[in-house]
Formats: C-alpha cells, structure tokens, sequence
C-alpha cells in the first residue's frame, strides 16, 4: 500500500499563535493564528488596510522602529519566541530577510548593495565575496545583466532589475526566511513575471511570505493563502482549495471581486 | 467699473508693487557689486598675493599673510565643525526623536543660528584669549566652529529627515545596527545635500569679521602658527578700509573682492554639486 502522501503536515518554519497587534490604541490584527512552511510559499491576500503587511512585518519586528507600535502573543521560530523582547532583532532580520513594495537600492554600487549585508555577519576574504556576490546575483537572475557593471551604482539600474538587486541583498545574508511586501505592485508586467519566476525557483531553500493586493498571482505563485480582512484571519489553507471551494462566504465574496 | 476689470486693475497694481520692490533689492545688490568689481580690480595684483600687508607710510604691499591666515583659520573651521555637526545632526534625525534632550539641542541650535557673531567673539574671547593671554588663530577657528556647526547640524538633520522610510527599513531589514544604517545608507543617500550645507557654512563664516577680531585678531606679518595671533582678510578690510593711506584702503577692496570671489565659488559649486546629486 502507497504511503498517504497527501496529508503530510508541512513542516512549520514559523508558528503564529493568537497574534494580535496594536498602532497605539488600534487593533490592527485580532488573535492571528497560522503556520508558515517551510520551504513553501505563503500568501496573505485581502483588502488595502486589512493588516496583511503588518502581519508580515511582525515576523522581523519592523514595527520595532516605530514607538507606538507593539505586538501580542508568539510567533515561534527555532523554538523560541520572536516577539521576545529579549531577541536580538538585528540578528532575527538576518534571518528573516524582507523585500519592500517599492525598489530600495542602497545609495551604492550594485556590489557593495549585496556585500554590506554580507559584512555585517560573516568577515569573508576579497575572492569569497566576489563569489558570494555572484552567487546572489545569479539566484536572483540578475547576474546576466549586471556581472560587467559591478562597479555602477544600484540606482542606474530599472525598476525591475533594483527589485532583483533587493532580493539579491536579501538572499546573500543567507536567510532562512524571506518576506516580501507585495514586491510586484511598483512593476511592470515582464519584471512582475521575472520576480514571479523567480519565486517560484527560491522556495525549495527559502520559505516564503508574500503579501500581494493581486489575487491572480496569489493563485499562480503560493501553496498556501490567508485571507485577512478587519485584522482577522478569515480563511488560511491550501491555495488551490481556497480558491476553488472557499469554506468562508467572505473569502468568496473577495475572491470573486464582490468586494474589495 | 464691473467687477472683472477692478480685478485686473487690482492684479497690476499688485505686479506692479513687487516688481518695484524686486527693483529696489536688485538695485542695490548690483551696485554694491559693481562698486566691489571697479574697486577690488582696480587693486588686483600679483603683489597681493605676493607680498605682506605694508607697516603704516609705506608704498605697495599685498595681502599674503592674510590670505594664508584665513585660508588656516576656516581650513581648521571645517575640519572642526564637518564631523562635530554631521554627528549631531545625525544624532537629531535618527536617534533623538522627540526625547527632551534632542529637544533641547535643537532649540539651541536655532538659537546659535542666530546669535550676533560679536557675541560667539567676546564668548570665546573670555574662554580661550583670556584665560591663555593672548590671541590666536586657534581662538578664531574655534570663534568660526561655533557659527558653522549649527548650520552644518541643521543642514544635515533637515536633510536626513527627507530620507525615505523604506531605505531605512530596507537596512535594518537585512540586520544592520542603527549607527550602520544612519553612517553608510542614510548619510550616503543624503551626502550631496549634506556637503551642500557645509560649503555654506564654510561661506557663512569666510568672510565673519566680528568674531575674528576679538579671537585671531591680526598679524602684520606672515606667520603659519596657529596659537599667535593670525592676520586673516577680513579683520585686515576692516583696518585698513578705514585708514588714511590710499594703498591700505586700496588693498581693503582686493580683500574684498577675494572674499566676494571666494563666497561666489563656494555658492556655486554648492549648486552645481546639489544639483546634479538630486537628479539622479
């Protein structure tokens, strides 16, 4: 008899429990609870406001930069609590990296946008880095378009190519997880499907989050789907079930365009 | 009269008002310019560059010891107040925040910004003429520091405000401490503006006469050292403006030009050097 392979439990690279999390007074997530994979992409769809990236920045404390903002409950990684103020958090971020809506190229060349990075937790010699540049460069598709112009600074490039050029800094920390705050939304449609591509190739080392306004490509790119609205978590599971049989009216409502 | 035309009539006499008093300021600017440029041409040399500020009766001279004063003088000026006023302008923008003290450095600042420099003057006079007996070109490169930091922390703190949020985030994101972030991404990103307010700053206090003449005082004769008093051009303007003899008044208009010269360079290598920054 064929071992029930359907049913295996993923296994949870992070592990949200009654999440809930609060800008000053307001609530702006309600006893989140979910599993992100690992080595699996999962989305978090639903209408501007919703708390789907503030879900996401929970996970590398990004709102610890803002005094006001503060969060409840566990998310667990490795075991221990992320949301512990006792984490360091320089250290959850180079573990949990994150690439933002708009391109965010550092002020640098294309090598030192990959090598600061890199720098801050490993002292490599001058040929290592260059190979890890490359590395990254290469995992990211970029280094067909750039491996001659190391030297140019990261903002000549195109909107697209800086996209690439983030998540190019973010995987050469060598992370375990990466976030990304709907990367596509500032793209045009051939640089969107690069990145989706890409995605696509970077989950078997990498679990990945994805916050995204656009349904269809929740659909195309990730296994699993959370559908956030109001702050709460009204329907997480398998992408290809939610979209096909939603078990909650709200997610079809969404999901077929009635609202939102 | 219909209510249209009195609208009209109203729109000229309102142009009409600021073009005359755009008139008036422009006029005046350019006559000061053209008195400056017939004089300070008229004493313009090799001499000035070449020789020391003359003793009282005699013929000719230059302005040597002067120019090589003030170029000591506001050299150690930036190398003073350029990391001092980065620093805390740094210190303002990404690690203050609205704590008190931040608060309270920013108001002093303000204050400092606008504090008559003969007060700076007579303030380091009591705390570095006095107390070591003596004027120096040290007293008035500190004197100068005092009226150039506040400008170049404001420059710097205004400047890193307009950073984006997301490049910041984007640094922390990858795990950098906050000082790595503000040095080597924020600081960059804003280097052209930054520099822009330093070049000014260097403006600002190159032609400061008031704080020089209790602190550096004068030299009539070239000296590089910098804890004896220290000719510098515009403490030398100044004397010999006022004096009798016509090659020292002669000389107060080549000074003059040269600071003139001087200030006009640094403008508009500010300029060129922020504009081409903020367009790419």
């Amino acid at each position: 008899m064929p071992p029930p392979q359907e049913n295996v439990e993923p296994e949870a690279i992070l592990a949200v429990r009654d999440l809930s999390f609060y800008y000053g007074e307001f609530r702006g997530l309600n006893k989140v609870s979910l599993d992100i994979a690992k080595s699996k992409v999962t989305a978090f769809i639903g209408p501007s406001g919703c708390g789907k990236s503030t879900l996401l920045r929970t996970f590398n404390r990004m709102y610890d930069l803002y005094p006001g903002q503060r969060a409840d409950g566990q998310i667990n990684f490795h075991g221990s609590n992320l949301l512990d103020h006792r984490q360091d958090v320089n250290l959850v971020r180079a573990k949990i990296g994150m690439v933002f809506q708009k391109p965010t190229p550092f002020p640098m060349t294309i090598y030192e946008n990959i090598a600061f990075g890199v720098r801050l937790y490993e002292r490599l010699s001058k040929s290592d880095m260059d190979a890890r540049v490359e590395w990254a460069l290469r995992k990211a598709a970029l280094w067909e378009e750039t491996g001659n112009k190391l030297q140019q600074s990261g903002l000549s490039l195109s909107g697209g190519q800086q996209q690439r050029l983030c998540i190019a800094r973010t995987i050469a920390v060598k992370p375990e997880v990466v976030l990304l705050d709907e990367p596509t939304s500032a793209l045009d449609p051939l640089s969107t499907a690069k990145i989706e591509e890409l995605i696509n190739e970077l989950k078997s080392e990498y679990s990945i989050a994805i916050v995204t306004h656009n349904m269809q490509q929740a659909a195309r790119i990730s296994d699993y789907t959370a559908f956030i609205y109001l702050g709460e978590l009204v329907e997480f599971g398998s992408t290809s079930e939610l979209f096909v049989k939603p078990k909650n009216q709200q997610t079809e409502d969404y999901i077929t365009g009635r609202f939102g | 009269m219909s209510l249209y035309s009195r609208r009209v009539m109203t729109n000229r006499i309102g142009v009409g008002l600021s073009m005359a008093a755009m008139a008036f300021g422009l006029l005046a600017l350019l006559w000061i310019l053209w008195t400056l440029l017939y004089n300070g041409f008229a004493a313009l040399s090799w001499d000035l560059f070449t020789r020391d500020t003359p003793a009282p009766g005699s013929e000719g001279g230059g302005l040597r010891n002067a120019i090589v004063g003030s170029l000591l003088i506001v050299g150690f000026t930036a190398l003073v107040s350029t990391p001092v006023g980065i620093l805390a302008g740094i210190y303002l923008a990404e690690f203050g925040g609205r704590s008190r003290f931040a608060a309270a450095a920013r108001f002093v600042t303000d204050v400092m910004l606008s504090a008559p420099s003969i007060v700076i003057g007579l303030f380091v006079y009591a705390l570095a003429v006095e107390t070591v007996g003596g004027f120096s070109g040290w007293a008035g490169s500190l004197a100068l520091s005092l009226i150039a930091i506040p400008v170049v922390v404001r420059t710097t703190e205004n400047m890193l405000v307009l950073v984006p949020g997301s490049l910041r985030e984007a640094a922390f994101a990858v795990g950098a401490p906050h000082w790595q972030v503000s040095l080597k991404v924020t600081l960059r990103a804003v280097k052209a503006g930054v520099l822009t307010g330093i070049l000014l700053a260097i403006a600002r206090v190159a032609g400061e006469t008031a704080p020089l003449l209790f602190t550096a005082l004068s030299n009539q004769f070239y000296s590089t050292e910098m804890s004896m008093p220290m000719g510098n051009l515009p403490v030398v303007i100044f004397q010999f403006a006022m004096s009798p003899y016509d090659n020292w008044v002669n000389l107060a208009w080549g000074g003059a030009l040269l600071i003139a010269l001087l200030v006009l360079a640094i403008n508009v290598i500010a300029r060129v050097l922020f504009r081409k920054k903020s367009s790419d």
